[in-house]
């Protein structure tokens, strides 16, 4: 907790923004200006924070391939986003003549009014999140999964066989992947005992010594966030899991037809899918807004969510540039045959975890039990499989 | 009953129209997809946040992509020469109408069974959750199990048969 009142005004500084901004209407219109205002703050920050991204990554990608990536624009390439987008809205937009115009025209629409939506549950600090939702969890995961559709109305309205080869990629993908995302948070609902995001910080902002009770310093939530980080990376289809749009196989993927403000719209919903699934991931295992030490506490409550995800897209990044692409089947086999299983046995551990009661067993039970069960799976079993090509049930 | 009713319902029977009348399967899929977002808004509506967002977590999220993938799979995406209305229309019509009156008067009935409430109950997920695993778990396992047999049959049904050795 702050102590002293400069840095409570400095954790609080948007609130009382907020409420300074409001103060000079009348009474009866505050309220509702006040959601406005926030609405307004949350669509301006996160595509700021996209275009910044946008050259961060192209710079860490530049800088792990040996080169300089853009520096032409601005100082060191700063200024390359703002190039990007005007170069993306005087584009001319075209639409295929066979292409379905109406579904080709709300795709692109209804991706990037989804993945907003996902932030309203999001606490970005202490007291700020746009609505507190009892079942705040289950409306982020319905919001992520009505992405799927628009994906596929991509890939299909274009008429193109790349498109559609793309979207379905994709669509399997997700839905394998999500089940994963679903099951691997459901651990940290168990413990929590609540689907308000809010409440599962709370949960884990508290200190023993300088420590935190992050809930990715017990055994089940190591195991369930190392799920959680391989699953929202396929779900956000970066690679390696970035097979829906292999540039090398289907050009671009579902959006292979698009082009100017509506492939615009697709890039920027890629990375605020990212930005918003970083920002669940950091809530429900690396405690949201919380102090990594209890000596930090004085540092406003905001800078911690988002250098949270900061980090957790410069993992993206790092990833990306580190490592070759899945092929199809080896995505599935890990969603299904490794990924699945080992998720669900998180979820009896942690139900173990909460009735063993306090003390050091539960931590020597837990662990002996997910470290063995890994080893079982993922290296005695994974020994009898066979890693040759691909021998294709159709092509022969 | 107020506008935001009047709206929702709107888009929900505008949905479940189109989806009915459109000529293209996908087109179809998509409007179903419509109607059951406006029923999820009309969950909402209702203060049944659990409801709701179950409804578009798994019909929008998983029926909608399953109705799409299997007009996709079974290549029924062209459009059919002979027009898109059945010849039995009116026998299809009749059986609506009846399940429509079965459940309008059940609807009713229950109006009449139940004293109107004056406050709206504030039913949390915790709650949901807690009558989901105490009085209400034999439903919830025997669901489940049902579900898992459907699983299970639907993979072997799908399997490739390996070819016997003549």
């Amino acid at each position: 907790m702050a102590t002293s009142p400069l840095f409570t005004d400095l954790d609080q500084i948007f609130i009382i923004l907020r409420n300074w901004l409001v103060g000079f209407l009348p009474a009866a219109l505050r309220p509702a200006t006040g959601i406005v205002l926030e609405v307004i703050a949350i669509v301006c920050v996160f595509p700021g924070l996209f275009a910044l991204t946008t050259v961060f990554e192209r710079k860490g990608l530049g800088r792990i391939q040996n080169r300089l990536g853009p520096n032409r624009v601005g100082p060191y390439g700063l200024f390359q986003p703002i190039a990007d987008g005007i170069k993306a809205i005087i584009k001319e937009d075209i639409v295929p003549f066979s292409a379905n115009a109406v579904v080709h025209f709300l795709a692109p629409l209804s991706l990037v009014v989804a993945v907003f939506m996902e932030f309203a549950v999001l606490p970005m600090g202490r007291n700020m999140v746009l609505v507190d939702l009892d079942a705040g969890l289950l409306f982020f995961f319905s919001m992520s999964v009505s992405t799927e559709l628009s994906v596929f109305m991509a890939g299909w309205s274009s008429r193109n066989k790349y498109s559609l080869l793309g979207a379905m990629r994709a669509v399997a993908q997700m839905i394998s992947y999500e089940v994963v995302l679903l099951l691997s948070s459901v651990s940290v609902v168990m413990i929590a005992g609540s689907l308000s995001l809010p409440k599962i910080v709370d949960a884990q902002n508290s200190y023993t010594g300088i420590f935190p009770h992050w809930y990715i310093f017990t055994p089940w939530g190591l195991a369930g966030f190392v799920m959680y980080a391989i699953a929202a990376t396929a779900e956000t289809n970066r690679s390696p899991f970035d097979l829906p749009e292999g540039e090398s196989e289907l050009v671009a993927g579902y959006h292979t037809e698009y082009s100017g403000f509506k492939f615009a719209l697709f890039f920027l919903g890629e990375y605020l899918a990212m930005f918003s699934i970083s920002g669940l991931g950091t809530t429900l295992f690396l405690g949201g807004w919380s102090a990594p030490f209890s000596f930090l506490t004085f540092v406003p409550s905001w800078i911690w969510f988002f250098s949270k995800v900061m980090m957790s897209i410069f993992v993206f990044i790092w990833m990306r540039g580190t490592l070759p692409r899945l092929r199809q089947d080896q995505l599935m086999n890990f969603a299904w045959k490794f990924c699945l299983p080992y998720t669900l046995l998180n979820l009896i551990v942690t139900a173990l975890w909460h009735f063993m009661g306090e003390g050091w067993m539960r931590w020597v039970v837990c662990t002996a039990i997910l470290v063995a069960v890994y080893v079982f799976m993922g290296r005695v079993e994974m020994r009898s499989e066979h890693f040759g090509p691909r021998r294709y049930r159709y092509a022969e | 009953m107020n506008v935001v009713f009047y709206l929702l319902a709107a888009i929900t029977i505008g949905g479940g129209l189109a989806a009915v009348l459109l000529k293209h399967l996908v087109h179809c899929a998509l409007a179903t997809t419509v109607a059951f977002a406006g029923l999820a808004l009309l969950f909402l509506q209702l203060d049944a946040q659990f409801a709701g967002f179950a409804q578009i977590l798994v019909y929008i999220g998983a029926v909608a992509i399953l109705i799409v993938f299997a007009i996709l799979l079974t290549r029924g995406s062209e459009l059919p020469k002979d027009g898109v209305f059945s010849r039995s229309w009116f026998v299809g019509l009749v059986i609506a109408a009846g399940v429509f009156a079965v459940l309008a008067w059940a609807v009713l009935q229950s109006v009449r069974a139940v004293p109107q409430q004056t406050a709206a109950p504030a039913v949390t997920v915790r709650d949901i959750g807690n009558a989901l695993v105490g009085r209400y778990v034999l439903p919830l396992e025997i669901v489940g199990l049902l579900l898992t047999a459907a699983t299970i049959g639907a993979v072997i049904v799908a399997m490739h048969e390996k070819e016997r050795p003549r």
